[in-house]
């Protein structure tokens, strides 16, 4: 065990699914032309104001319910000055001092523990546009069109203690954004990000290390190995009687390492104050309890309700609710056809290794998933009525992911129906010990382990249709007499 | 019949009876800026070509039978206040050749009522002055006395009315800066309450603090042009839905019992005399009038200019932020690193004042120093509304100088900033609390240069303050007496 401790604590920038853009009409669209979704108000031309969109609020609320925050009467809009040129008015407006949600926890589970960490605040704000730097490096350009798009950023108390705790963190706060509808968790187009700020102590004491800041990291995958090497090379420094610096750090994924971005001792002075085109914002208690009633089941209790109506193990409920679109699938494909389990593994297994394949793991909706629920459910129907064989449908699930045809369709079109007659089979094994005497004999004389191939080749023969059982039970009885 | 002299209400009554046409009245003030403007320096754009098709759809408005008090009236509109295809540059190089992609609040109400835009009045740069000769062109020459400044920074606005350049125009008063021009330029200028009148199409100076004000010869002329800007803008947070009462109708009723506060803080030394004489002698005229007038106490009014200079240089400091050469208006250093094309762009797209202001309110927002300034100028700020609170308790309007002085000679005061911020100092309060107050005229120095009157009232409350000054304009002849030729 290692003679330092880590502290972790994160910071999560979650784009909002609201139509409009935070405080203007433009559409929050994304993939548009550059520069197409944009107003006088979101590129800050000359005398144009921002007017706040309601619906951040009503997100911003949801968002404090389900993590448990205290959601304050009286927030207050800031701005945050700086010069980029994303960032057309040359301040983003933010919460600073009165944000909307305040100490909030979520319980994660790591290896089978469960943990709480506990959150600082959520509070609203909105993205800034997109640098685009020209190939010959001789131009920049700027497309605006993310820029006035919600965001909420939600901020942990530093007690995260590992990469796989933060990792388990992360995945539960998605989770949570997608059940509420309000972000799609897609981390690779950027509307779900995360800066880590990592420090190391000598176990024991309880003054906070100089911290790092990392940035740029699109996967959990990166986010662990950003704070595993994060943590490796500052106990490196340490223990080589180095001294850290506080800096911000950029994960660069194809050499996985961290490298400096910028020194903190040279500050940024944001120049935070009241922003005076916003009025400060009045919450009622009426409008929370309103979106109180309103809150879907959440993750957790999903995850319980899950084990206790299908019986499932904790393990594969945790997978399964995970993701709002996965338990959505789940569910709605054990309602076509009630075997919970078997259901769990083609979900677990096959399906998620095809979705992830084709990268379609971003998005909150399964429409276009290839293989609709109550399709997965007929196939495994097959595979209960004897139909087909377990083998055999595995290759059925790849051609339905391919062809988009049936199970039903693709049984019957390729002839893979499971034989289960016994005729047929008993032919193809009396085929099978004529055309192996030696074989048999060598069987016949205690070489038991030659079963295996007498089975293969009988299935070889009947093109893997043959009932596995039947062949068995028949072999066993011809070669055993 | 000179068409030119004619206020808005005149105008507005030939235009019913049809005596004249509106291409008749504004082929005549542009021809009359054509004539003065180039000593005064009024515009920084006249819009020749937009205002005679403005005109003739007016006259087809009017012909259709459609009424209106500003259909066919020739306005001026500030230069910070947007324009749509009309190049709007806040007095500023650095939008010098920036053409307004959309109308501000203000400007589409002013042109749905049919009113009819001669051009951009020169002012300050961004607002920020006391004396228009802060503008990034030209320096705007007071009408009466073309040595001296016009008062600022709507001292364009200011002097296009004296000068009889059109019938009305807006200007933006964040600390001052309808009233004090409005004063020195002898005409009427109104600064409504904080909220009355959409900022959208605005350029910002202080956002707190700015509002757009009407101005014109006569007290209806601004009661005209108020109604036709003022209520609730879905697209300005800050401005209020609440109903605009017909200003007009109610300017005539009887001041009879009025309740009129004198503060005594507004009596300093340092005062120009004749300003001091003028404005007792005017408290008189509405004592006659049947006010009851008494001294009241504004205690935390030594503040006020302190106050005022941190907070609208701390909002300014980040409203300016925008022009940084990227989407619009100037760029300089183009083939420079991005750090060094910020700073060649700022450093020559702006002038002296707006830096220094930059300066100071970057200042004041920065670590460190937050607490000790821009918190702190909030809480005086709170204590200076409160001082209005407990005024207006018992007093209907509140009656002060408009401006220390009349107006200074170009010239005189640029070279000391803090001697050029006093001359809002009976202005800035009103901003900071976020009232109405209107200038008008009230007498002459013995240089013959106008005396402002400021009369003041609580939020959202204009009506009395025009009533307060309708009895007394009617009373008295000073509005009657124009620049002579
Ligand atoms: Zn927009």
């Amino acid at each position: 065990m290692s003679s330092y401790e880590t502290i972790i604590g994160l910071e999560v920038h979650a784009e909002l699914l609201t139509q409009s853009k935070v405080f203007c009409a433009c559409s929050t669209q994304f993939g548009a032309p550059p520069n197409q979704n944009t107003c006088p108000v979101c590129l800050a031309m000359p005398g144009a104001l921002p007017v706040l969109n309601r619906r951040v609020v009503e997100f911003g609320i949801r968002a404090g319910l389900a993590a448990n925050c205290q959601i304050a009467s009286h927030s207050r809009w800031a701005r945050k000055n700086y010069f980029y040129p994303d960032l057309p008015k040359g301040y983003q407006i933010s919460q600073y001092e009165l944000p909307l949600c305040l100490n909030g926890f979520i319980d994660i589970e790591d290896n089978g523990e469960s943990k709480r960490v506990r959150l600082t605040r959520i509070h609203m704000e909105e993205d800034t546009g997109k640098n685009i730097h020209d190939a010959h490096g001789d131009a920049s350009l700027v497309d605006f069109n993310r820029c006035g798009v919600p965001l909420l950023e939600i901020v942990s108390e530093p007690e995260i203690r590992s990469p796989q705790e933060a990792s388990a963190y992360l995945r539960k706060l998605r989770a949570i954004l997608q059940y509420l509808e309000i972000c799609d968790g897609n981390m690779e187009e950027g509307s779900f990000r995360c800066d880590a700020n990592v420090s190391i102590r000598p176990r024991g004491s309880t003054p906070l290390g100089t911290k790092v800041e990392i940035k740029n990291m699109n996967s959990f995958r990166a986010v662990e190995r950003a704070i595993e090497y994060e943590i490796k090379r500052q106990t490196e420094v340490l223990g080589g009687g180095g001294r850290l610096v506080q800096e911000t750090r950029l994960w660069d994924p194809d050499r996985e390492l961290t490298r400096s971005m910028r020194s903190k001792e040279s500050a940024d002075d944001y120049r935070y104050f009241p922003e005076p085109d916003l009025l400060p914002l009045l919450v009622s208690d009426a409008w929370i309890e309103e979106v109180r009633r309103h809150l879907p089941e959440l993750p957790d209790a999903r995850r319980q309700r899950v084990v206790r109506e299908y019986g499932l193990p904790e393990y594969d409920a945790l997978v399964l609710t995970l993701r709002k679109d996965v338990a959505d699938y789940y569910e709605a494909a054990v309602r076509q056809y009630r075997n919970p389990k078997a259901l769990s593994n083609w979900v677990m297994g096959d399906l998620l290794r095809i979705i992830r394949e084709r990268k379609l793991d971003n998005a909150l909706v399964i429409h276009d998933w290839p293989v609709p629920p109550e399709r997965l459910a007929a196939m495994v129907e097959l595979i209960d009525s004897g139909e087909i064989s377990g083998k055999i449908a595995k290759a059925v699930f790849d051609e339905m992911v391919n062809t988009g045809k049936t199970a039903v369709q693709i049984v019957a079109e390729q002839g893979l129906t499971q034989i289960s007659d016994e005729g047929p089979i008993l032919n193809a094994i009396d085929s099978v010990i004529a055309a192996h005497a030696d074989k048999v004999a060598q069987y016949r004389s205690g070489k038991d382990k030659l079963f295996g191939f007498f089975v293969g080749q009988v299935m070889k023969a009947t093109q893997g249709k043959a009932n596995p059982q039947k062949v068995n039970d028949l072999l066993r009885e011809k070669l055993d007499r | 019949m000179d068409l030119t002299r004619l206020t808005i209400e005149e105008a507005a009554a030939l235009l019913a009876k049809k005596e004249i046409s509106s291409v008749e009245l504004t082929g005549a003030a542009v021809e009359r800026i054509r004539a003065t403007d180039t000593e005064i320096h009024s515009f920084l754009t006249v819009t020749e070509d937009v205002a005679l098709a403005q005109a003739q759809a007016a006259d087809a408005r009017r012909a259709r039978g459609e009424t209106g008090p500003l259909l066919g009236v020739p306005v001026g509109i500030k230069d910070v206040i947007l324009t749509k295809g009309i190049r709007t540059t806040a007095g500023s190089k650095i939008l010098e050749h920036f053409v307004a992609p959309y109308d501000a609040t203000v400007t589409r109400k002013l042109l749905d009522a049919g009113a009819v835009c001669v051009g951009k009045t020169n002012c300050d740069e961004f607002a920020m002055g006391s004396s228009t000769e802060n503008s990034g062109f030209v320096v705007t020459r007071n009408p009466w006395d073309r040595s001296r400044v016009p008062g600022g920074s709507s001292g364009g606005s200011a002097a296009a009315i004296a000068a009889a350049q059109c019938q009305g125009t807006l200007g933006t008063d964040t600390g001052g800066s309808v009233r004090q021009p409005a004063a020195c330029c002898g005409i009427v200028g109104m600064k409504p309450t904080y909220g009355r009148v959409s900022r959208y199409g605005v350029v910002a100076y202080a956002s707190s603090l700015d509002q757009v004000g009407p101005m014109a010869r006569t007290v209806t002329g601004c009661a005209h042009l108020l109604a036709a800007i003022a209520g609730h803008d879905p697209h300005d947070s800050t401005s209020v839905p609440r109903p605009v009462p017909d200003y007009v109708s109610l300017l005539a009723g009887s001041i009879k019992g009025l309740r009129v506060g004198i503060p005594r803080e507004y009596f300093v030394e340092g005062m120009q005399a004749d300003v001091d004489q003028a404005v007792r002698s005017a408290v008189r005229v509405l004592e006659r009038l049947g006010a009851q007038v008494s001294e009241v106490s504004l205690p935390h009014t030594e503040y006020a200019v302190p106050t005022y200079y941190l907070i609208a240089t701390a909002e300014a400091s980040s409203n300016l932020a925008r022009y940084d050469g990227i989407r619009y208006g100037l760029r300089l250093g183009e083939q420079e690193a991005l750090l060094k094309m910020y700073q060649r762009t700022r450093a020559g797209g702006f002038g002296t004042e707006v830096k220094r202001r930059i300066m100071l309110g970057t200042y004041a927002l920065s670590a460190g120093y937050y607490d000790a300034y821009y918190l702190k100028a909030q809480k005086v700020r709170t204590l200076i509304r409160r001082d209005f609170e407990q005024v207006f308790s018992t007093q209907d309007v509140i009656v002060t100088p408009t401006a220390p002085t009349t107006a200074f000679r170009i010239g005189e005061k640029t070279s000391d900033p803090l001697q050029m911020y006093l001359s809002d100092i009976f202005t800035i309060s009103i901003n900071l609390a976020g009232l109405p107050g209107l200038s008008l005229p009230c007498g002459f120095d013995r240089n013959g240069l106008p005396i402002g009157l400021q009369v003041v009232g609580r939020p959202f409350e204009e009506e009395k303050v025009f009533q307060a000054a309708y009895a007394y304009e009617q009373a008295t002849e000073w509005h009657e007496k124009t620049v002579d030729e």
